[in-house]
């Protein structure tokens, strides 16, 4: 993007209005991330800067509060067991698909893809209609099985791309040495596309994490998630220990995304040496 | 597994018909492998997902409140022409299963539904069963009606009486009629609802306003980013991409939150405005339109940019200095040699963001106004606060439907597999 020597002044002109329209839109993205964070770190309980003096109570506070305390507990149980329903199912259907193509793939894709495109709302309505009518809204095992059912298919399509250079002749050479189909699995298999499941577990918990309208509907102030009890806070009244809530999420989200991005690095350094 | 013999070896072909015969078995092995391996995430999702969306959809035409409170009134209206009033016979059925109904505190849900019809229905429905015994049964059949009225004048509108033949199910275009702002009258005719009670395809069009409008910002904004992304030299565009990827990675409600602080009368930006001098009173940012499209703009914009990125990264730059090189302008080079190539990509985050705006509900209810609620606040109105299942469902449709044909234009021309989220 660097100005030629012979540029026309409109095309300078350009440049520049163009370089401050991409800075403006940066300052845009940015901005809400970065202005909340320091808030979480004000003594006074305001929203606008310059700020008083700093300190942890905001911290404290959520650390002290029953309420807060089982939101994180929750979202943290929840996660956990959803996550790793969702990529045990999703690794074994990734493998499924990519093994042989049958005539029913395209019903399974449209099955698979359906948690991403149907409205979070109608999802969330549909399972609360549904989980009422078999016990199982306001329980701790029907969220995580409306989070697993979310994060299904971001592991079936992170895994899949991991399958996609997957050299089959690793698996022959397995079951010519004499390993049985478990065993191959285990010791050829699984590691090569382990980057994979991984990113595909990763997407899966902060699917869950991060989920909110689901929760809305089925948990009960038992099952409260970290997002539903910032949801009653955000909708009571504005309170600063939302803002700390807020900067330990992103600091969250900022240290998942670098694990999945080295993760994504490895893989493809995998594969330059295969290839 | 065995299947690669190669064919100018004799020994291992006792007979073509063998081979043929181990190599489809072969086939079918993996074949029901690949199956069981599917099955356990297909059976999850069938019966978690696409099972309890199917019985929620189902709501929308049914209708059957009525017929499981009152069952033979529910025959005896169905048989009656809908003629002026019901026969004496149906009065005299419908009279003695209110007796009943009223015992057994059965009415409930059946007064709600004949309520949707009329308001007023309800209380008027109670009453008459709480006097059904005393002033209604052993009435003679030429007088009932009467009977009838006098316990509620407004029993003497045959209206009242034709709701309950609409009511009587089990299938119904009722509620769908109600997501249109349409209802039957006496006649049976579809005509529109009063007007304090149309405000669905206020909100329907509304909906689709702001999914417009959002996308619209998010390609003008979308656009030059994504440009800037591609052109760059790898090492600074992929710092760059880590702060679009950035705020793409934090929770929409944590964005959200953010942008309440920001713009709410004492936020950051009212202050920062009055103290440089922009504007002397606190704008209204919030609870409105404007804070709407702020916040969903946000959360909407890397949608649009990543797959504009993903294509604009592929086009060879020569291409531009080739065209530039043979005289035009650099505008029109930019018109006609690069943006066609970038189409497949704008097509894409167009769509991406259109119908991930049709769906929004967390954002308009925590940054919007009462005016700027979309189809997806309303569903949630209905299914919880006014617990009427039967048009949350008719809305869904409605959802579902117009997000469905977008996706299918999203299959078509984009393919689903490149639906990757980042």
């Amino acid at each position: 993007m660097a100005l030629p020597v012979y540029a026309s002044p409109a095309q300078r002109v350009w440049h520049y209005f163009f370089f401050i329209l991409c800075t403006a839109i940066f300052i845009y993205l940015l901005v809400p991330i970065f202005v909340i964070m320091p808030l979480s770190f004000n003594s006074e309980p305001y929203f606008s800067y310059p700020m008083e003096g700093y300190s942890l109570r905001w911290y404290e506070e959520f650390f002290t509060s029953d309420q807060w305390l089982l939101g994180l507990k929750n979202s943290i149980i929840i996660g956990f067991f959803a996550t790793i329903l969702a990529t045990t199912l999703g690794t074994l259907a990734a493998l499924g698909l990519n093994r042989a193509d049958f005539r029913g793939k395209p019903v399974v894709m449209a099955v698979l893809i359906s948690p991403i495109v149907i409205p979070i709302v109608i999802t969330a309505a549909g399972m609360f209609y549904f989980y009422a009518s078999i016990g199982l809204s306001s329980t701790m095992p029907g969220l995580v099985l409306a989070h697993a059912t979310l994060g299904v298919p971001f592991v079936v399509i992170t895994v899949s791309a991991t399958l996609v250079g997957f050299d089959h002749n690793l698996v022959r050479a397995g079951s010519s040495l004499g390993a049985n189909q478990t065993r191959v699995f285990f010791k050829v298999t699984l590691p090569i596309i382990l980057p994979g499941v991984v990113s595909g577990a990763l997407f899966a918990f902060i699917t869950s994490w991060d989920e909110l309208v689901v929760a809305i509907f089925l948990a009960g102030a038992e099952q409260h998630t970290l997002p539903r009890r910032m949801w009653s806070g955000i909708r009571e009244m504005l309170s600063p220990t939302i803002t700390a809530v807020a900067t330990m999420l992103i600091l969250f989200s900022i240290v998942l995304m670098v694990t999945m991005e080295l993760l994504r690095r490895r893989t493809e350094r995998l594969r330059g040496i295969r290839n | 597994m065995s299947a690669t013999a190669d064919p100018t070896q004799p020994t291992f072909l006792s007979g073509t018909n063998t081979l043929k015969s181990r190599l489809r078995r072969a086939d079918r092995k993996r074949k029901l492998w690949a199956l069981a391996l599917i099955a356990p995430m297909f059976i999850f999702l069938v019966v978690g997902f696409i099972i309890p969306i199917a019985s929620l959809l189902k709501l929308s035409v049914e209708d059957l409140e009525v017929g499981e409170a009152l069952p033979r009134t529910v025959e005896a209206f169905d048989a009656w022409d809908g003629e002026g009033f019901p026969p004496p016979e149906a009065l005299e059925i419908f009279a003695e299963e209110l007796v009943v109904a009223d015992a057994n505190k059965t009415l409930g849900s059946a007064t709600r539904r004949l309520n949707y019809a009329f308001s007023g229905f309800k209380s008027m429905l109670k009453k008459t069963g709480r006097e059904a015994e005393e002033k209604l049964v052993g009435v003679p059949s030429d007088q009932i009606l009467d009977a009838f009225i006098a316990i509620d004048k407004d029993w003497a509108k045959p209206g009242y009486w034709l709701a309950i033949k609409d009511a009587v199910g089990p299938l119904s275009d009722f509620y769908f009629l109600w997501a249109v702002d349409r209802v039957r009258d006496e006649a049976g005719d579809i005509v529109s609802r009063p007007s304090d009670q149309s405000i669905y395809l206020d909100v329907l069009g509304r909906t689709l306003e702001i999914s417009i409008a959002v996308t619209a910002i998010c390609f003008l904004l979308g656009l030059p980013i994504a440009y800037l992304l591609a052109t760059l030299p790898p090492s600074k565009s992929n710092l760059l991409l880590i702060l679009v990827l950035l705020p793409f990675w934090t929770s929409l409600l944590v964005r959200t939150t953010a942008w309440i602080v920001l713009l709410q009368n004492q936020g950051l930006i009212n202050d920062l405005g009055i103290l440089l001098g922009f504007w002397d009173e606190p704008l209204e940012l919030i609870r409105n339109r404007i804070g709407v499209y702020i916040a969903m703009v946000h959360i909407q914009l890397p949608f649009m940019i990543l797959p504009i990125y993903a294509v604009m990264k592929g086009i060879n730059p020569w291409h531009m200095r080739a065209a530039e090189s043979l005289g035009a302008h650099r505008w029109l080079a930019f018109l006609k040699v690069y943006l066609p190539q970038c189409l497949p990509g704008i097509g894409a985050g167009i769509l991406l963001c259109f119908i991930l705006s049709l769906g929004y509900y967390i954002t308009p209810a925590l940054v919007g106004g009462p005016q700027d609620q979309m189809i997806s606040f309303w569903i949630v109105e209905n299914m919880g606060r006014v617990l009427n299942w039967g048009l949350a469902a008719a809305l869904s449709v409605i959802l579902l439907g117009i997000t469905l044909i977008f996706f299918f234009i999203y299959n078509r021309f984009v393919g689903f597999d490149k639906l990757r989220m980042g």
